[in-house]
């Protein structure tokens, strides 16, 4: 059974591009995504900065070939473009070549159409169209995806929060190490709908400037859209079709913080466990990860407990470090996918995105992030941190493949 | 080999919760089962019970009744009267999560447009609640999942716990499923022609000729080990899930390989636990499936107990293996004779003839 996780694929699509070559054009532009609300009907409008994708959904329905289809939901067809980017990208001609799986997380599902069926059913439940409440739960988009990609073998779909497709990838590494499958499809999708937006509104950690990861005046996330997928696949697999690898999972972990429903601890227990964990499922030293992409949220809680973690973990120099929410905004069950995929940009092109939106450190830490481009950067391990509410705290290792 | 060393459930039958087996059953009348108050106050501090959502209580008493029991059957004793033990791993299944906290923020938005709205709702609303305020409650810092995959989601908590304790990163799993029937979705489901239209009991399901079954909810929890003891209730022997298998034909044979791949003869699976549910179309599958491979095996059903739901399938795994240890078939889920013996039972289920699923279990 294979004990080594290759990444053989990857797709990407977010705020700042269609496909991961655009988005990794943004990145190295620093170009951010996040700008005001031009698609989400809502009375934020003007006020609440977000990171849409910036096609209506009629669009996104003609780029996936589904002109006028009433049966897609945002979610969806956003995971559907970024997983077909990843099959291609991982040049798979035949779904049905190796035992092939889809493990795919959300964490709002078809809750954009749901929003409209309740405007009618809300007030009459006799109401709203069913069409728009049909596709409501998390697994609808899977199930789409697993559809269009010629998918008929294991299925499933995670939803833990901000944490969700990190422990995608997280299961579908352990099937494959498992020997359930050679070859598994992992990643997240998500839209933006008022329904998450103003749930974290209520929280009051909505940054009315746009979010500003590790920065002392840091006023809280910025909502995001989006979808990531990986194409990952056993060494046999791999060896059999004389692929070359874009880079391998090394290591990962999934702790729970038990401190709080939404907040982290104040000594980033969760967040302290599954980096300690990762890191030695990864058999290296902390002194061996060349550059983590932090959770980074920009919300006062969420920094201040995972830079103490970060202080906690790397006990002898916290390696470089930053977030991208920056540029894509937090797209939640997405999120540990999009920012798995960036830290395959990163390997794959030695350099090092910068944090966005950064002008002060915090007084708590004795740590800042990278501020500046850095390209020509040999990096051979990159650690990812996804943490959510319900304490689910899970990181990722993602190598250079050697 | 996985041992399933405690149990615990919140149903729509209240006689089951107290240990007793077979216990009396539960009549219903309206097409919609839920679960009544098992004593909440008694696994909740009593300043969350009121803020927590339905599911959220049905949750966390099913896993600290299976916590409880774990403690009993493998006989663990440290601590205060009433001995729980801290699961390593925690692993849910949920079809559709916190939906009346989900509604309930949904309807507020909507109502006062976007205004004068507060977190409570929203918080309690994420799909991993369950899990993570058994964490909570408990101080467990270990692995924490939850699977979403509607008819699946419960038999992929059942196998990621497998695949936990089989590559030895933990010795137990807390794993369970729950979902709630609220009154917003029992109104979309029965418009989409999911539940029969006029009200049948659900002592005489199967006899009613309507479409559509009748709806239901629970919350069921397992702990599990790869050690047994002597009072281990079953082996969790396999879990397989198909997606849309598209024919009965295939369905078979899918079956089939499992059983080969565990090296059982058809003729040794003694009892077939299947999700009759009264609806027709439905039903007809599982007479299929199972004449043409287990034609020799006793056949019970379990959905006039808990009703239909995504996880529903851990209610019959509950059942089963409780019929296992306490070596009684109750008469009320029997389709046929009772078999001559109760070594082996498949549990076959599918919901909405899109996610079969295949839970083989044996006695320990």
């Amino acid at each position: 059974m294979s004990k080594r996780i290759f990444i053989t694929g990857i797709g990407m699509i977010s705020a700042i591009g269609d496909n991961a070559d655009a988005c990794l054009a943004s990145l190295l532009e620093q170009r951010s995504g996040i700008g005001p609300i031009t698609l989400l009907p809502t009375i934020h409008q003007g006020v609440l900065p977000i990171a849409e994708v910036k096609h209506p959904t009629s669009v996104l329905l003609d780029m996936a070939g589904h002109s006028g289809s009433r049966n897609y939901t945002r979610t969806a067809l956003l995971g559907i473009l970024a997983a077909r980017e990843a099959v291609k990208n991982s040049c798979i001609t035949d779904i049905d070549e190796f035992r092939t799986g889809l493990v795919s997380a959300s964490t709002v599902g078809g809750m954009d159409r749901s929003e409209q069926f309740y405007q009618s059913f809300v007030g009459d439940n006799r109401k709203g169209r069913l069409i728009d409440v049909v596709n409501h739960d998390c697994a609808d988009a899977t199930e789409r995806i697993a559809a269009d990609l010629g998918i008929d073998g294991y299925i499933t779909t995670i939803s833990t929060a901000c944490s969700s497709s990190v422990n995608a990838m997280i299961h579908g590494s352990n099937l494959i190490k498992a020997g359930i499958l050679d070859r598994v499809i992992v990643g997240g999708t998500d839209s933006v709908t008022r329904f998450t937006l103003n749930g974290f509104n209520t929280l009051m950690i909505l940054d009315k400037r746009g979010c500003r990861p590790f920065d002392e005046d840091r006023a809280g996330l910025t909502l995001g859209e989006g979808a990531a997928y990986l194409v990952l696949e056993s060494e046999e697999a791999v060896g059999l079709s004389q692929k070359h690898p874009l880079a391998e999972i090394s290591g990962y972990g999934n702790a729970n913080d038990a401190y709080h429903q939404t907040a982290s601890s104040p000594d980033g227990k969760g967040a302290f466990m599954a980096m300690t964990k990762a890191i030695a499922m990864s058999g290296l030293s902390p002194s061996q990860i060349d550059y983590i992409n932090v959770h980074g949220t920009g919300t006062q809680n969420n920094d201040l407990s995972e830079g103490i973690a970060l202080e906690r973990v790397f006990d002898q120099g916290v390696p470089r470090f930053s977030s991208t929410k920056g540029y894509t905004g937090h797209t939640l069950g997405a999120a540990g996918a999009l920012e798995a995929v960036i830290a395959v940009l990163s390997i794959r092109n030695q350099v090092v995105f910068p944090n966005l939106n950064f002008s002060t450190p915090m007084k708590e830490l004795h740590i800042k992030p990278v501020t500046e481009l850095m390209t020509g950067v040999p990096l051979r391990h990159v650690l990812s941190n996804s943490f959510g509410f319900g304490g689910n705290n899970s990181s990722i290792i993602i190598s250079s493949y050697i | 080999m996985i041992f399933i060393n405690g149990l615990g459930a919140v149903s729509p039958q209240p006689n089951a919760g107290s240990g007793q087996f077979p216990f009396e059953f539960t009549k219903y009348d309206g097409n919609q089962l839920r679960c009544p108050d098992p004593g909440y106050k008694e696994f909740i501090p009593g300043d969350q019970i009121r803020r927590m959502g339905r599911v959220i209580k049905m949750g966390v008493t099913a896993a600290r009744l299976c916590l409880r029991d774990a403690a009993h059957v493998t006989g663990f004793t440290s601590g205060p009267e009433r001995p729980e033990i801290i699961p390593e791993a925690i692993i849910t299944g949920t079809g559709m999560g916190c939906m009346e906290d989900t509604e309930k923020f949904l309807a507020t938005m909507i109502r006062n447009n976007e205004e004068f709205l507060t977190p409570t709702s929203f918080i309690q609303s994420t799909h991993n609640t369950v899990a993570g305020q058994i964490a909570l409650l408990l101080k467990c810092h270990g692995y924490n999942f939850t699977y979403v995959h509607r008819g699946f989601s419960f038999e992929n908590a059942l196998l990621d716990a497998m695949i936990q304790l089989r590559s030895g990163s933990v010795s137990n799993v807390l794993a369970g499923g729950s979902d709630e029937l609220t009154p917003a979705y029992f109104s979309i489901t029965s418009r989409l022609g999911h539940w029969k239209r006029k009200p049948v009991c659900n002592d005489g399901l199967l006899e009613d000729h309507q479409r559509g079954s009748v709806a239901g909810e629970g919350a069921t929890f397992f702990f599990l080990q790869k050690e047994g003891t002597h009072n281990s209730y079953a082996r969790l022997r396999d879990v397989r899930t198909l997606l849309k298998p598209g024919s009965d034909e295939k369905t078979g044979r899918f079956l089939l390989q499992m059983l080969q791949e565990n090296e059982i003869a058809p003729a040794d699976i003694d009892l077939v636990v299947a999700g009759f549910n009264g609806d027709p179309g439905s039903d007809a599958i599982y007479r299929n499936v199972i004449t043409a491979c287990l034609p020799g095996s006793a056949i019970a059903f379990y959905k006039h107990l808990c009703g239909e739901y995504q996880t529903s399938t851990a209610f019959a795994t509950w059942f089963s293996a409780m019929m296992i240890r306490h070596r009684i078939l109750p008469e009320f889920a029997l389709l046929t004779p009772p078999p001559a013996n109760l070594r082996n039972i498949l549990i076959y289920n599918h919901y909405l003839h899109v996610n079969h699923t295949f839970i083989l279990l044996s006695a320990p």
